[in-house]
């Protein structure tokens, strides 16, 4: 059974290619250069307009001419004429000389009653006898329609001729007319109320019909003032769709996520539009002064820089990570110093690098943040792309890299944005990176740093068992002899766990390199004759340190398992939930990317990005704000296009099974005849004080019967688009979409677990929670995953797939270190009593060592293999 | 009863059979030059001109037609493939347009007219459109992709003027077939619901696409079902594909148009690929066993042979389907269907 929550259909309109709302589409069509304005239509669909709207009507031009040219050259670009076209005019016969050229379904827009029911009839007929939809203005011969009233007044009065004369309802979508508000005149103050509360009225009098409308009107009492103006139409847009708007000539790129806009702003624009209070104009008009922006001044430097020398403008094209002429600006400087007798690497060695010093300054000045060095490295990569051939043509050796590291995440593991962010920044500063990827055996990574002569290594690991495939790396090259520095970096490694277990296995230099800013700082000093000593000794001082106190420390106390147990957390078991609504296994075969978007926790996407800081706060903090702004903005882009396009495929299951607990043990009584099936748990052995108890996850179920839930979701479809910007050279947009994965899948997980609280569990069917209530897990219940603190055992997870069917369900396969492919995947059990919660088993003891093994009908030594993190 | 309703009536008792191609069984009749000018006075040389052949040797036409409704054709098409302004220039016949389609309709009408007075089965005409050799879709300059040969208001003119002489000479239906550019298809429509107009009366129409390539596209670049959205206002009576390929590569895009097409689906494939000598060998029963699959797969109203078909196929077709329920017409919701090259579908 496949069950899905409908997405929005609200579609958006192109709007570049109508002169009336692109100044730089008229400029192009006016200068008859017809080629560069196909190139804006192209742009547009490669950006994710559904639909685009195309309109010539401009005093200087022959409308009927720009109309029908325009649309028989991009009839000749499938790329293009893949999505419909609307054919947008004021005058009938340029509408009709376009329905002529367009050999799709398309939609008029727009004819109306404005000259009576004979010729709107007429006109209706000719779109029926074309094949066309089309939008009806709310217009008749009296004019245009204002008020509520007469907007659905003259609507249906349309809708009911329309329909008599066998024109599909479907077909007709109306545009109740978006009028200019806070224009200062009181008889305005109510038009886009009008319009929110008219559209719900159509909706519901005339059948199948959609509407739309054009959004720059509303703002036009702020024209030159895009913040407020895109402040405007967000917050129109936030309040008139779920009125049934569905449509809108806008461009999307010029939206405001509503949550994004600046609080004070949004609650003004929210007075104007919602027609509030009687100061509404007043207050908004204010404020919009603070708003102001700068761009038309950005603008006219935008411009400048390009009149600089070429040496200059690639230092800034580094700096600011602009690409698009950077090629250009490449072979410029490559032809400059040809002329006077230098050698392509000359570039790199002078412009290039002299760019990416001044990122390396910033950046270690904290000038500037990950993205943007990301950003730089872009345009470098873009730009020695562009030189190789010329260097390698010369048959000379190329530059000098500073040195040389090879990298790779371990075998069993999958994560690598991390790793690729180091990578990132240690060839943005001159270093050789030879990245072998994820998933890799010590033999490649031994045998790599061999071959090529490798300054040092970096490992990678994101998952706990990651940090035992270190550790082995470290004996084999010990084993192998090897004496170069060995960097170890990823989420769960730690200077402890380092120090502890990596250094002793490996007599060279063990370093941990805490995150990608620091990365530079210690290859630098590795490679340097007189720095290289001192940080080694250091750092094994420092570790000898941690080992000295770690073992002369009293570690905390450990109850034997028997004690704990006897101190287990003792729920209210009259408390507990009732079965569920849909017992079973239900899968997810592709849930609806734009609902996940709206569950998205974006803290963790900046931090991902070692950008510090809460969202939304961090947008407008003090010092990585404007960073943060910029990252936001990239990946709110890419959003888009992953929604619209559907790059992405979240595919998911979730299943609930009665069960009972049996000491640390949840016993799940499956169909058929079976024994129950034993899923073991562990349990917190530290001492408590007092009153807190000794916590394992199978307290939360009753012994008398109950119900646990898995789930498995995981955002598939990654590759194709990885591919695309590998070969682009663009690590920006790879680290970027991975992030963004990753962020679905979490969401997935929240989406999925609520659904799982209102319906299919349902045992919060009147559930009502914000995206910060979600994301503070204000509700009933726990999602633990395996591999986590509260059930640190990653090896359970075979167990949970196999319930759940994941690889069918979910299409998520397990390496052998218990890591998910696809990377971006969650999976986890579902507690549903009301004082679950979660916790974190911590240090255990042999004992309960020996007695999981048992339970789990596991061997000691792989039982102790899998909870290392956990032993001593 | 109008033809279309008396159409949609038959065609609820059973699969119906349509006839195959023209074309081929002319040209075995063997005429010369002088055999297809017959007494026209034209100045070039018009052998191969097989539409003439409706004014020329009307007996002919009627021979092949009466093969087919022998074979057990109820859906007689006229063979007026190339009988329009623009193909017609090619033999300087532009001016005999009018006479060539009402006499091709003409001839079927009677031949079908006796058939059914003898033995008392409804069968139907069907006044055959063919793409012409230009496209409005498509610039054959590649250096000038704005570039068009013909316009719009010139094809719809030019359908109009064939479909008014074949409905004149007796046709059903007009059958716009070959659909290689979905434009000139769109002006077809134009030109007939003009003539609808004139008439004051309903000229039911066919529709039926042809694809250039195995993904599933015409010439013009639109996907089956793009097609259908851009075309569904005609209203027609069948919508199909035919020519293309064979029975088998057509498959998965009958498939398709028989879940969306809320009217008759008509098919007609050739029979098989051609062969390296360009003939056509694929055998009646082979043909037919192909179609048949589509008729217990209930994806299918009307089925018929286009190239390499033969009275032969037409017949084994018909003893293949016979007894197999027709498919049933499908309700569409009312959302709004829109169409690029690809579909567009707005939820409602």
């Amino acid at each position: 059974m496949a069950t899905r929550p409908s997405g929005s259909s609200f579609v958006n309109i192109g709007e570049r290619t109508n002169v009336t709302g692109s100044a730089a589409f008229k400029k192009l069509v006016l200068a008859g250069d017809y080629a560069k304005a196909v190139e804006v239509a192209r742009n547009q669909v490669d950006n994710g307009a559904q639909i685009i709207d195309v309109n010539m009507d401009e005093g200087l031009l022959d409308a009927v001419f720009a109309m029908t040219t325009f649309l028989k050259l991009i009839a000749a670009e499938p790329d293009i004429a893949r999505v419909p076209v609307m054919v947008d005019s004021s005058k009938w016969e340029v509408i009709e000389a376009g329905l002529k050229c367009v050999p799709g379904k398309p939609i008029v827009n727009s004819i109306s009653m404005k000259e009576g029911e004979e010729a709107f009839l007429d006109r209706a007929r000719k779109c029926m006898a074309y094949g066309a939809a089309v939008v009806v203005m709310a217009f008749d011969e009296a004019g245009q329609a204002d008020t509520k009233a007469r907007k659905v007044e003259i609507c249906a009065r349309a809708y009911d001729l329309l329909t008599g004369i066998g024109f599909a309802p479907e077909d007709i979508i109306f545009d109740p007319n978006v009028f200019a508000v806070a224009t200062g005149i009181e008889e305005h103050n109510n038009y886009a109320v009008d319009f929110i509360e008219a559209t719900r009225d159509i909706k519901a009098r005339c059948p199948h019909v959609h509407i739309s409308g054009g959004l720059s009107n509303l703002s036009f009492s702020f024209r030159g003032n895009e913040p407020v103006r895109r402040a405007m139409h967000s917050v129109f847009l936030y309040h008139a769709i779920p009125a049934g708007m569905d449509m809108a000539i806008v461009n999307a790129g010029q939206l405001d996520v509503y949550d994004t806009i600046d609080p004070e702003l949004r609650e003004l624009c929210e007075d104007v539009v919602l027609n509030r209070r009687p100061d509404a104009t007043d207050r908004l008009v204010t404020l919009a002064e603070k708003f102001r922006g700068t761009s038309p001044e950005a603008e006219k430097q935008a411009e400048e820089w390009r009149g600089w020398d070429v040496a200059r403008r690639i230092e800034h094209a580094l700096v600011k990570g602009i690409d698009m002429f950077v090629v250009d600006d490449t072979e410029e400087a490559r032809q400059e110093i040809f002329a006077r007798g230098g050698r392509p690497i000359e570039v790199i060695e002078g412009p290039l690098m002299d760019g990416m010093n001044t990122v390396g300054d910033l950046f270690g000045a904290g000038k500037m943040f990950l993205p943007q060095v990301v950003k730089s490295a872009r345009v470098m990569k873009k730009a020695v792309a562009h030189l190789i051939p010329f260097i390698e043509a010369e048959k000379l050796p190329g530059a000098k890299a500073k040195g040389r590291i090879v990298m790779a995440t371990v075998k069993g593991d999958v994560h690598d944005i991390g790793k690729n962010i180091v990578g990132v920044v240690l060839q943005c500063n001159g270093y050789e990176v030879i990245d072998l990827g994820v998933m890799v055996p010590w033999t490649k990574i031994l045998e790599t740093a061999r071959e090529q002569d490798a300054d040092m290594i970096g490992l990678s690991g994101l998952i706990t068992p990651s940090l035992d495939e270190m550790v082995t790396v470290a004996e084999e090259m010990q084993r192998a002899g090897f004496t170069l520095p060995l960097l170890i970096g990823g989420a769960t490694t730690s200077k402890v766990h380092t120090a502890l277990r990596i250094d002793p296995a490996y007599e060279g230099p063990v370093l941990h390199v805490l995150d990608a800013s620091r990365a530079v700082g210690v290859a630098s000093q590795l490679l340097s004759d007189t720095q290289c000593e001192p940080l080694i000794a250091a750092t094994a001082a420092e570790y000898q340190h941690v080992r000295d106190v770690r073992a002369g420390k009293e570690q905390s106390i450990l109850l034997s398992l028997s004690d704990a147990r006897a101190n287990s957390f003792k729920p209210d078991l009259s408390d507990k939930v009732m079965p569920p609504e849909q017992p079973g296994v239900h899968a997810f075969p592709d849930w609806d990317l734009a609902d996940l978007a709206e569950v998205i926790d974006w803290t963790p996407f900046f931090r991902a990005w070692e950008l510090a800081g809460n969202y939304p706060a961090i947008l407008t903090d003090e010092v990585v704000g404007e960073s943060a702004s910029g990252l936001f903005a990239d990946a709110q882009a890419m959003l888009k296009s992953i929604i619209e396009e559907k790059w992405l495929t979240a595919k998911g299951v979730c299943g609930f099974w009665p069960c009972a607990r049996e000491d640390d043990d949840v016993l799940l009584h499956l169909e058929g005849p079976q024994p129950p099936l034993r899923l073991p748990f562990l349990r917190q052995q530290i001492r408590k004080s007092k009153d807190r108890a000794n916590f394992c996850l199978a307290d939360f179920i009753d012994p008398d019967g109950d119900w646990i839930g898995g789930f498995a979701v995981a955002i598939h479809g990654i590759e194709l688009h990885l591919e695309r910007f590998r070969a682009g050279h663009d690590d920006y947009n790879d680290i970027l979409l991975k992030a963004l994965a990753d962020r679905f899948a979490e969401a997935f997980a929240e989406r999925l677990h609520q659904h799982v609280r209102t319906t299919l569990w349902g045992y919060a069917p009147g559930e009502q929670l914000t995206n910060a209530a979600l994301i503070h897990e204000d509700y009933r219940g726990i999602r633990p995953a395996p591999g986590y603190p509260a059930c640190p055992d990653h090896s359970l997870k075979p167990m949970l797939f196999d319930l759940l069917d994941a690889g069918t369900n979910a299409g998520i396969v397990l390496t052998e270190s218990q890591a998910m492919l696809p990377t971006s995947a969650v999976s986890g059990f579902y507690f549903a009593h009301p004082e679950s919660q979660y916790f974190g088993v911590a240090r255990i003891g042999r004992d309960q060592l020996e007695d999981y093994a048992a339970r789990r009908g596991m061997a000691l030594a792989e039982a102790e293999r899998w909870l290392r993190p956990n032993l001593d | 009863m109008t033809p279309r309703e008396l159409l949609l009536q038959e065609a609820a008792k059973a699969i119906l059979i349509k006839d195959g191609p023209y074309g081929t069984a002319i040209q075995a009749a063997g005429l010369d030059e002088a055999g297809y000018r017959g007494e026209t006075g034209l100045a070039l040389d018009q052998k191969g001109n097989n539409d003439l052949v409706n004014l020329t040797q009307p007996a002919l036409i009627a021979s092949i037609c009466q093969a087919y409704i022998d074979a057990g054709a109820r859906i007689l098409a006229t063979n007026s493939f190339n009988a329009n302004r623009i193909s017609q220039a090619d033999y300087g016949a532009e001016d005999l347009v009018r006479d060539i389609n009402v006499a091709a309709a003409k001839v079927i009408r009677e031949t079908v007219d006796a058939a059914s007075a003898k033995d008392g089965i409804v069968r139907f005409v069907a006044g055959a459109l063919g793409p012409t050799n230009k496209t409005l879709s498509l610039s054959p300059d590649v250096n000038d992709p704005g570039f068009r040969e013909v316009d719009f208001d010139t094809v719809a003119g030019v359908y109009r003027e064939q479909a008014a002489a074949l409905i004149e000479g007796g046709a059903d239906f007009i059958l716009i077939e070959t659909v290689f550019d979905t434009l000139n298809a769109k002006a077809a429509i134009y030109g007939v619901k003009q003539l609808e107009a004139e008439l004051g009366r309903d000229v039911p129409l066919m529709l039926s696409m042809t694809l250039t390539d195995l993904s599933g596209r015409n010439l013009s670049g639109h996907t089956v079902e793009a097609f259908w959205w851009a075309v569904r206002h005609a209203r027609p009576v069948t919508v199909g594909l035919n020519c293309s390929f064979g029975a088998t590569q057509l498959r998965p895009h009958v498939r398709l148009l028989s879940g969306i097409a809320d009217c008759l689906l008509m098919a007609y494939p050739n029979a098989g690929l051609p062969n390296d000598l360009g003939e056509y060998d694929e055998l009646p029963e082979t043909t037919a066993s192909l179609v048949r699959e589509w008729a217990e797969a209930g994806q299918v109203n009307i089925l018929g042979g286009c190239c390499g078909n033969t009275p032969a196929h037409i017949a084994a077709m018909a003893r293949a389907v016979e007894g197999l329920a027709p498919r049933q017409i499908p309700a569409l919701e009312p959302v709004t269907r829109l169409a690029g090259l690809e579909p567009f579908i707005m939820a409602a």
